[in-house]
């Protein structure tokens, strides 16, 4: 047998116990299709409005659904719906994460727009965090160029 | 309803990056640091004497660990492997090109690295290789430390002795 045993290696001091670590990414490069509902939201968004669309109890939803959670049928009734409203319920976060929408703390937020009966999450920046209650009035801080994603609501601003 | 003025959308980008921190572990990154000096080696069960690479530490089949490092050789046997000729996103390497597993010289188990230097319509199951390492300088902590594997000029191995072959490439 020409076995050798790297243990001998090790006493004659040519190899020694490392500690290696390395830090990696794992990157997925999806691209995702829309479909016509999603679609018709963020294309919204592109345009600085938000679109719902209205279920078969005659309640708007927002962002739209693809099927009415009742009947079960596609939903293509889109409703423009405006872009304040009103804080259902919030949660004040100090310490933001990396994965975060905000890296100042923020609020996340349930926010019912004004023509809409379901509510929508986001997140709130402010430097009155008192303020952050629900019932708060709050309205979109849109960017200079919406390219058709959510993030093109900035954050809200809690109104005046 | 205000139609829209731009373009409807009906796709997003939506990359999902995974962010690791990977440790070797003690078999691995004994593994590794071989492979710095240019030598490939492998784990023995003290149980059933199956050399394991790269090694994990233990033997799945008995549930022990193994301490003992096998240093093997360069040459390795075929014992599967695929012709790619779609290319892979971020993968440099030009399409068609051979992905084998290959069982090294006293090894009972295969890795998978890449074939060169070979008609890859020839490649075959028992074929004999041996690897091509980088120079010197340029050997890190890694299995692309070996270029490739191109064959060698060397009798194919009977499907049933892929896995049983000494470090000096004779049955045992």
């Amino acid at each position: 047998m020409s076995i050798l045993l790297v243990q001998f290696l090790r006493v004659e001091g040519l190899v020694e116990d490392l500690f290696l670590q390395k830090e990696y990414e794992l990157g997925f490069t999806y691209t995702r299709s829309t479909g016509p509902v999603v679609g018709k939201f963020l294309t919204g968004l592109k345009n600085k409005k938000i679109f719902g669309n209205r279920g078969s109890d005659g309640r708007v939803i927002v962002p739209p659904m693809e099927y009415d959670p009742e009947t079960f049928q596609p939903l293509n009734d889109f409703v423009q719906v405006s872009d304040a409203g009103m804080i259902e319920s919030w949660c004040w976060v100090a310490e933001p994460r990396p994965a975060h929408p905000s890296a100042v703390p923020f609020a996340w937020v349930m926010i019912k727009l004004d023509g809409a009966d379901i509510s929508m999450i986001h997140h709130v920046v402010t430097d009155e965090p008192s303020r952050v209650v629900t019932g708060a009035r709050v309205k979109a801080s849109w960017i200079d160029q919406p390219v058709g994603l959510i993030s093109d609501i900035r954050y809200f601003v809690l109104e005046k | 309803m205000g139609d829209t003025n731009k373009e409807t959308i009906d796709s997003i980008e939506a990359p999902i990056y995974l962010k690791y921190n990977f440790t070797a572990g003690l078999a691995p990154a004994r593994f590794l640091s071989h492979l710095k000096k240019g030598i490939l080696t492998g784990q023995r069960c003290p149980k059933c004497d199956n050399v394991y690479v790269p090694p994990r530490g233990s033997c799945p089949a008995c549930g022990v660990a193994t301490e003992t490092e096998v240093v093997l050789g360069n040459k390795a046997t075929v014992q599967s492997f695929t012709i790619v000729s779609i290319p892979i996103p971020g993968n440099p390497i030009e399409p068609p090109f051979i992905v084998a597993n290959l069982v090294p010289d006293g090894a009972n188990t295969s890795f998978i690295h890449l074939m060169s230097e070979c008609v890859n319509e020839e490649v075959r199951i028992g074929q004999r290789v041996t690897a091509v390492w980088k120079p010197e300088e340029e050997w890190g902590f890694a299995m692309d430390n070996i270029r490739y594997f191109k064959p060698l000029d060397e009798p194919d191995i009977p499907v049933e002795l892929i896995g049983h072959l000494s470090v000096n490439g004779e049955e045992g």
